[in-house]
């Protein structure tokens, strides 16, 4: 099971290795919609500290949501579904370990340049920690719920346009305890309760989200 | 061993085929045969248990293979119209990685030798997307050379290969029939094969 995992983590980690421009110009994406708040804004410190976990947040759903259309397109395309679904094995772990790899290479690198940006919004300390700890735990669940959506817009024309609208909805709970939990920290209340909240979120996700992308892959490849 | 009875088809408003039935034992081969678009790949799939079938039943050693489940793709080799190989890596990693996918060991020597035997020595670290058609549909047909499923299902087998490569198939089948396995194929071209017997099915 774990060896199935790790196979596909491996084969996508790779193919994201030989096609980096994907990557890098979500994350580039990412970087640019953040920054263009505090030059559309000016030097009103705070209310870009106000703005700051908000901003972070909603850019980083749009920034996963640009590399989510390709999650399983690819491999539709070439015929690699077909035999994944053909496996021996529970689909739904194969697509766990495609969630996973969408995580490395989407979700990882966004929390871990989220501080970096912070500084331009005049964040404080404790604030940037929580922030990066909050799109640690939470963009596991974007990518986890990105994937019904993906599988469910699979092989349908304009496919992406329709996955923004199912999924987006999707992410407003994640949204809203991640910014808060970042809200919370600075008001001195504390980030436990919305950070322990994102986390039982991406815990479901991740649980459950594979099966049901299992069983939409499945209606798909029909 | 594979049976298939009563099978209908039905895509979007129209009956592609129906009242399909054949057995087919150990060491035996299909050929389906019919013009374009009567149905031959949705058969296929229906064999692999990808497409459900609008009516009827197949059976895999006795047993419906909708409840045999995993036991069933277990002993199931498909090789479908698109080759299932990723541009971006060579033909070496493509046939590594589908066999872990497809939880079949496979060490790098077994794999190296399969690339040999279909010619393609020389391009093992050459990434897919510089390979030509034919070269990239030897690499799917590579999976073929060391596959000890029992029952093989390939669409289109022989499409875009040269004569040395279709007879070197053809070879690879014989040899597998020789086994006791099964085979099933659609195929416009018929090619001799070494052994097993071969029957035919015509859709129309």
């Amino acid at each position: 099971m774990l060896k199935l995992i790790r196979a596909v983590i491996g084969r996508d980690l790779r193919l994201a290795m030989r096609r980096q421009a994907d990557v890098v110009s979500a994350l580039f994406f990412f970087i640019i919609v953040v920054s263009l708040f505090p030059l559309g804004i000016g030097p009103e410190t705070e209310l870009l500290r106000k703005l700051a976990p908000g901003v972070l947040w909603v850019a980083a759903l749009l920034a996963t949501m640009l590399s989510l259309p390709r999650l399983f397109a690819d491999d539709h395309h070439d015929g690699t579904l077909e035999q994944l679904a053909l496996a021996p094995q529970p689909l739904g772990l194969v697509v766990l370990g495609k969630v996973i790899a969408h995580w490395l290479v989407s979700g990882l690198p966004l929390a871990l340049l989220a501080p970096v940006l912070g500084i331009q919004f005049d964040l404080p300390n404790d604030a940037l920690w929580v922030l990066t700890l909050s799109l640690l735990i939470g963009t596991p669940a974007l990518s986890g719920i990105g994937a019904i959506g993906a599988a469910l817009t699979l092989g349908v024309r304009g496919g992406g346009v329709l996955l923004s609208l199912l999924v987006l909805p999707l992410y407003i709970p994640v949204l809203i305890f991640g910014a808060g939990a970042v809200d919370a920290t600075m008001t001195g209340l504390g980030p436990q309760a919305h950070l322990s909240l994102l986390g039982a979120l991406t815990l479901g996700g991740v649980f459950f989200a594979p099966w049901a992308t299992a069983a939409a892959l499945r209606i798909a490849l029909e | 061993m594979l049976n298939a009875s009563n099978l209908e088809c039905v895509r979007g408003e129209r009956r592609l085929f129906s009242g399909v039935g054949f057995r087919l034992a150990g060491g035996e081969m299909l050929y389906l045969q019919g013009k374009n678009g009567s149905g031959k790949t949705s058969l296929l799939r229906m064999l692999c248990g990808l497409t459900p079938a609008a009516d009827g039943e197949i059976y895999w050693r006795g047993e419906p293979i909708g409840r045999l489940g995993d036991d069933f793709r277990a002993e199931l080799c498909y090789l479908g119209h698109h080759n299932a190989i990723k541009e971006e890596l060579t033909p070496l990693e493509n046939l590594l990685a589908s066999a872990r996918l497809a939880d079949e060991a496979l060490d790098p020597d077994a794999a190296l030798d399969a690339l040999e035997q279909v010619g393609l020595l020389g391009r093992e670290d050459l990434a897919c997307r510089y390979l030509s058609q034919g070269q990239k549909r030897r690499v799917a047909l590579a999976r073929l050379v060391h596959e000890r499923r029992a029952l093989w299902v390939l669409d289109e087998p022989y499409v875009a290969l040269d004569t040395a490569a279709v007879e070197l198939v053809a070879g690879l089948i014989g040899a597998h029939l020789q086994r006791g396995g099964l085979a099933v194929l659609t195929t416009h071209q018929t090619v001799a094969v070494s052994a097993g017997a071969v029957r035919e099915l015509q859709l129309s």
